[in-house]
């Protein structure tokens, strides 16, 4: 073949990262908004929209991802790559663009949330078929010896896609009022409008690339595949490949992804009660530091082989997820900043008939602030010469809410989610080489997305919902919610360690 | 290593129904009109049985590969898929 390998890899790279950032991007504000989409298209108490609301977020994630791997995946080895993931592109920007102009259930009732669950559906379905496409583009494209490093740029876009999505929901919110940004035609859809000129961009970089020169050589020599999903999936060599690819890497990468950069915003937040944009702010501040290591993780894995760090990702998981979960807690118990010197910056009494609410807001000497709300109930009423006395029963179970830390334990948590998602890059920097290192290019699309997105949208994407479950079944630990991933990232290391190889497949033209 | 490998497969092919057996309780367990959590649900239950069937099946078919040899020597190239 005449295809010199690193001939314009860097402008591959790019044209190929930027559409799957956006990607990335797209689907997550959906998910970042969930509550003022639920206020705007899907009104409490109203069965019907309810269940559209239910089917939005777990058909999308779990039915319609898979689904969309096989559908693309399939394109993809039928009629090429490069058309394939301008195609999801398109579907994906245009229907998240979509999202931000339908009207709301005030306006037209029943038909927006149906719209709503409609534009989801596609964006799923999208997203099913766009990782598959570019690590198999970018793959098909680099040299055997940098597979790894050049495949890990593709890696860093589903982290980048969630540092864009929640960088541009901030400016956002920060430069209006919450009504503002809440109303029907606020706010909140500008993130959506955002996306169509991204997804522009995007499209007109990906005009100018030519197809996938593995694949091309391929349809010169009319060897492509026939019926991919068959050779895929009904063939045992290969599909015992499938298995091993879902069972001993995949499976695992997707928990510890999502334990790591959506699990532990979601845990600080409602958990333990830490502020809205504090929450955030310090996942952003570890996805900046953390990003890079994909790019040396993928580098690495080009000198000593995918698998063990891979398998070292999860394991690392595996042993430091209770501990640091258990700081988490312990530093954000408001109990115990009680014990320090505090100074009330306000405190408000409401009274009710049969109790009194009373909010204190307290701050401590290092910055570090928190409000406590307490209800305490009025057991009796008297009245002694037209003076009201009230006896309580003092809440001895107080909440408390938007805990901001201080300077020194606010770097303490992003150093700890940092360690988090720096367990994501060496789970998840590898897989894309690994993936594609596994199938033949015939049928390379097909076979490796499915396993992926069971991995990550399955096994990743279902996380707080076995969280919740396991946290409702057994009440007592705080922190059981997190023997999802660990027994999910323990099971697969197990079964990569024995079952994978560490040999780099250095051919793959094949 | 390659009977470790087969013995393993026994443990694939017996988790399988066992998660499937486990979600289905849960769902038994859990689904409640009253309740408002997403477990409380149906719909979430039958989407997640429903993906999850498939992928058990498959970790059985995986069990039964390792039990019979299949992983003892993966393939190299293509042309020995």
């Amino acid at each position: 073949m005449a295809y010199k390998p690193e001939k314009g890899i860097g402008k591959i790279i790019f044209s190929s990262s930027l559409g799957t950032l956006i990607e990335w991007y797209d689907f997550y504000i959906f998910g970042m908004l969930a509550k003022t989409i639920s206020i705007q298209f899907f009104p409490e108490g109203n069965s019907s929209a309810a269940l559209l609301s239910t089917l939005a977020i777990f058909a999308a994630g779990f039915l319609v991802r898979p689904f969309g791997a096989l559908f693309f995946g399939r394109l993809g080895d039928l009629v090429g790559r490069k058309y394939t993931f301008l195609l999801t592109l398109i579907l994906m920007g245009a229907s998240t663009f979509l999202i931000g102009l339908v009207p709301g259930y005030k306006t037209i009732g029943l038909a927006a949330p149906l719209l709503v669950l409609l534009l989801r559906l596609i964006q799923g379905l999208a997203l099913g078929g766009e990782y598959g496409g570019a690590a198999t583009y970018i793959a098909e494209h680099a040299p055997a010896e940098k597979r790894g490093y050049y495949t890990s740029w593709i890696q860093t876009t589903a982290t980048l896609g969630l540092f864009v999505a929640l960088g541009i929901i901030l400016l956002v919110k920060a430069n209006m009022s919450e009504v503002a940004f809440n109303a029907e035609w606020g706010g909140w859809r500008y993130p959506f409008w955002v996306s169509i000129l991204l997804v522009g961009l995007s499209i007109y970089i990906r005009l100018k690339m030519k197809e996938s020169p593995m694949y091309a050589a391929l349809k010169a020599e009319g060897a492509t595949s026939i019926n991919p999903i068959k050779e895929s999936f009904g063939h045992k060599a290969n599909f015992k490949m499938v298995l091993l690819a879902l069972f001993g890497a995949v499976m695992g990468q997707g928990v510890i992804w999502y334990t790591g950069q959506f699990y532990a915003q979601s845990f600080l937040e409602n958990t333990c009660k830490v502020d809205f944009i504090q929450s955030r702010s310090i996942l952003l501040w570890a996805i900046a530091f953390a990003t890079p290591f994909f790019l040396f993780f993928g580098w690495l894995s080009d000198k000593i082989g995918r698998k063990w760090i891979m398998l070292a990702g999860m394991l690392l998981g595996v042993i430091f997820y209770r501990p640091i979960f258990s700081i988490f807690l312990k530093d954000t118990d408001a109990k115990e900043w009680k014990k320090q010197d505090l100074v009330i910056i306000k405190s408000d009494t409401i009274h009710l008939v049969l109790s009194d609410s009373i909010t204190t807001k307290y701050k401590n000497y290092d910055g570090a602030k928190f409000i406590e709300i307490k209800k305490d109930t009025v057991t009796n009423i008297q009245n002694m010469n037209n003076v009201i006395i009230k006896t309580y029963k003092y809440d001895v179970k107080p909440r408390y809410i938007n805990k901001e830390f201080g300077r020194k334990r606010y770097i303490k948590f992003i150093f700890l989610v940092w360690i988090m998602i720096i367990f994501v890059t060496m789970a998840y920097s590898p897989i894309a080489a690994f993936l594609v290192e596994m199938f033949p290019t015939k049928i390379r699309y097909t076979s490796m997305s499915l396993p992926y997105h069971i991995g990550n949208g399955v096994f990743g994407g279902l996380v707080p919902f076995i969280a919740t479950l396991l946290a409702t079944t057994f009440t007592k630990d705080p922190l059981v919610g997190l023997w999802y991933p660990i027994g999910v990232a323990f099971l697969c290391f197990i079964i990569g360690a024995f079952y994978l190889t560490n040999k780099i497949n250095n051919d793959v033209n094949d | 290593m390659n009977t470790i490998k087969k013995i393993m497969g026994i443990a694939w092919i017996t988790i399988a129904p066992a998660i499937i057996y486990i979600l289905v309780m849960g769902a038994i367990h859990n689904i409640n009109d009253a309740g408002t959590k997403d477990i409380n649900k149906p719909i979430p239950w039958v989407i997640i049985i429903t993906i999850f069937t498939p992928i058990a099946l498959g970790l059985m078919i995986f069990g039964y590969y390792a039990l019979t040899g299949e992983y003892d020597k993966p393939p190299e190239r293509s042309d020995e898929l």
